[in-house]
């Protein structure tokens, strides 16, 4: 388990590797994208409440997911780093947090957009937007202070730090907003109660999901390889695969 | 015990020095506080409605303004080396400054926050959680403060990353704290709010000193 | 005892020395010298686990072996006296609070001068402050970045006798310096840290 671990961690058999897994990643992402997208905003039928405007859910549900799933894989990814001092790690972290700061912008939108016609405002204080937009700040921390640095593996390093400070964070800003938003008494927000869902409004829905996903992982790949290419551009391996 | 002493001692008789700095953030609190009084309209009933959040935002940027100063001269100077390779551990006398910048800055806020609230129109019941909501929130945000100064400390931009880092990760804080006093103005009870912000702080207590010392030291390598 | 096996350094992505094997065991003192950036003050740092090393292992018996730094840095509040300064640094280190005014005493600063603000004491008199640290405590292991800089003549032969007495103690020292070392130091040995392996 340990040497495959290690071999893993090694740049450039990260580097081959990546390499092969991406024409998948990325043909399986469109793919999945394709059939959750024309399957969600042409073929499912209109919600019997909200119409077509329920459709935007296949865009803003999958960035949401990923937002907060990618979040966790950055302060994971800055746990690793910090404990195994792992290059590759480091790496990952750094190259996450644009990916992830750019779902939560969608989801984000998306949500003010679906926000309009259902709640009547682009915004409300509602507890899950209000969470996500505190995550986009997060987020947006991480990137400035990674590029406040000037070495790369001491930004690595301390962004790791406040990735972990933000991943305890987020549930106890989801909490707090919560029990804000209680107090609050909001008759705004319209409720929807537990819509039961078709099958074919499901189908494209988890389609889309992973489909996201698995464009986070493509984006996130390049953008280590990138990362691993220039932080070892002095090595041997680099100089061989640029030849 | 008493290497805990020194550093906190330290920090007393550096700051009985340099008076500005600890004078400021009271001051900085006061100001903010009467431009909120100019911006409304005179004797405006709805201003003792916003003064939780007035109160609280204000004294959160005040205790900002002090934070950037933190860990620096003593990273400029070398001391942090030292501090290092002290016998006390690192996370220590990081908890040794934390504390007593709580004690010069936090502290003075709280306590100015009492008149501030009555001038804003709270009354009295409402004053006494809006100081317990301070008392407890205060040393969040110089724990967490200090988390981030550590972070930034020798950046050359850390002035302006601080806040920018600082202030999401304090909104729990602000919530509770603001949100205790609002339920006194409404007649809600209030120990709902005030416990959350004592677990935030215990969160904080424990974990703090911590990565604090694992930022301090990636800055310093 | 301080082993240095195979030991690299880097600052960045630059590699500033590898290959560094040495012992140096009670009563040496290690002088390293070499040209500016060859990684002299990197090489303490390291020696003081402020730095993490490349590759390479540095061993010490007893592991850890206590130690006093002074970096190139003096590590003093200009607003606080040296007395004041030299008690934060005993309390921090748990030695006695009046090992600081003997310290300050035995470098060389008149009472008066450890009253007065380290702002408005010159540079020789400030190194003498952080040279005063060494004082404090026993420790086995000095190491010294530039500790002669400010120094005048006078300081340079007090430095001579605190290295003296702290090496016939069976000390270790480890110590860059531009300047030539006082002489009738036992246990000298030289390391030229920009012709490693070229000799």
């Amino acid at each position: 388990m340990w040497t495959w671990f290690h071999r893993l961690a090694s740049p450039p058999h990260f580097f081959r590797l990546a390499e092969r897994w991406l024409p998948w990643v990325g043909v399986t992402a469109l793919a999945l994208l394709a059939w959750g997208w024309i399957g969600g905003l042409v073929f499912a039928p209109p919600d019997y409440q909200q119409k077509d405007a329920f459709r935007i859910i296949y865009v803003h549900v999958p960035t949401a997911a990923a937002s907060l799933s990618l979040y966790t894989l950055m302060a994971v990814a800055g746990a690793v780093a910090l404990i195994w001092r792992m290059k590759l790690a480091e790496c990952v972290l750094v190259a996450t947090a644009p990916v992830g700061a750019g779902m939560t912008v969608v989801a984000l939108v998306t949500g003010m957009l679906w926000g309009k016609p259902m709640w009547g405002t682009y915004w409300v204080w509602d507890a899950r937007l209000t969470s996500e937009l505190v995550l986009l700040f997060l987020y947006l921390g991480v990137i400035g202070l990674q590029q406040a640095f000037e070495d790369a593996r001491a930004a690595a390093r301390a962004c790791a730090l406040l990735a972990i400070v933000g991943v305890i964070n987020v549930p106890i800003v989801k909490y707090s907003v919560e029990w804000w938003n209680s107090l609050h008494q909001t008759s705004t927000i319209l409720k929807l109660g537990k819509p039961t869902i078709t099958m074919d409004m499901a189908v494209p829905l988890y389609a889309a999901l992973v489909g996201t996903f698995l464009l986070c992982a493509y984006a996130i790949l390049r953008r280590v390889q990138n990362e691993l290419l220039w932080r070892e551009r002095r090595s041997g391996w680099v100089a061989e695969l640029l030849r | 015990m008493r290497a805990l002493v020194a550093v906190m001692c330290r920090e007393l008789r550096l700051a009985a020095r340099a008076r500005s700095d600890w004078l400021m953030p009271p001051f900085f609190l006061l100001v903010v506080v009467t431009v909120f009084g100019f911006g409304a309209e005179p004797n405006d009933p709805r201003l003792s409605a916003f003064a939780p959040a007035i109160l609280w935002v204000a004294s959160l940027l005040a205790a900002l303004l002090t934070l950037e100063r933190l860990f620096r001269a003593d990273y400029e100077d070398g001391t942090l080396e030292q501090m290092m390779l002290a016998p006390l551990p690192l996370y220590l006398s990081a908890a040794g400054k934390l504390i007593a910048h709580w004690v010069l800055t936090g502290l003075p806020l709280v306590l100015l926050s009492a008149p501030l609230g009555v001038a804003l129109g709270l009354d009295g019941a409402d004053v006494r959680v809006l100081v317990a909501g301070l008392a407890l929130g205060t040393p969040c945000i110089s724990a967490i403060g200090g988390f981030v100064a550590a972070l930034t400390v020798g950046l050359p931009r850390a002035g302006l990353l601080l806040p920018v880092l600082v202030l999401p990760l304090i909104v729990p804080v602000v919530i509770f704290g603001a949100g205790a006093v609002r339920s006194a103005q409404q007649g809600l009870p209030v120990d709902a709010p005030l416990y959350f912000l004592a677990a935030i702080l215990a969160v904080c207590l424990t974990l703090v000193p911590w990565v604090l010392s694992a930022a301090l030291r990636n800055a310093v390598d | 005892m301080l082993k240095i096996d195979r030991l690299s350094l880097s600052r960045g992505d630059r590699v500033l020395f590898s290959g560094l094997s040495l012992s140096l065991s009670a009563g040496e003192l290690l002088h390293v010298r070499g040209a500016n950036g060859c990684g002299k003050t990197s090489l303490l740092e390291a020696l003081a686990g402020l730095r993490r090393v490349a590759s390479g292992v540095i061993r010490t018996q007893p592991d850890p072996l206590p130690l006093h730094w002074i970096g190139h840095r003096n590590a003093l509040s200009a607003s606080l006296s040296p007395l004041q300064n030299l008690e934060f640094w005993a309390g921090l280190h748990g030695a006695d609070a009046a090992a600081a005014d003997a310290a300050l005493a035995a470098v060389g600063l008149k009472p008066a001068v450890r009253k007065r603000a380290v702002r408005s004491l010159s540079a020789g008199q400030k190194r003498r402050c952080a040279l005063a640290r060494l004082l404090l405590q026993v420790r086995a292991l000095w190491l010294l970045d530039e500790p002669l800089d400010g120094l005048d003549a006078d300081g340079i032969a007090l430095m001579a006798d605190l290295l003296r007495a702290h090496l016939d103690g069976g000390g270790l020292v480890v110590m860059t310096s531009h300047q030539m070392l006082p002489a009738a130091l036992p246990g000298v040995r030289e390391l030229a840290l920009d012709r490693l392996g070229s000799s």
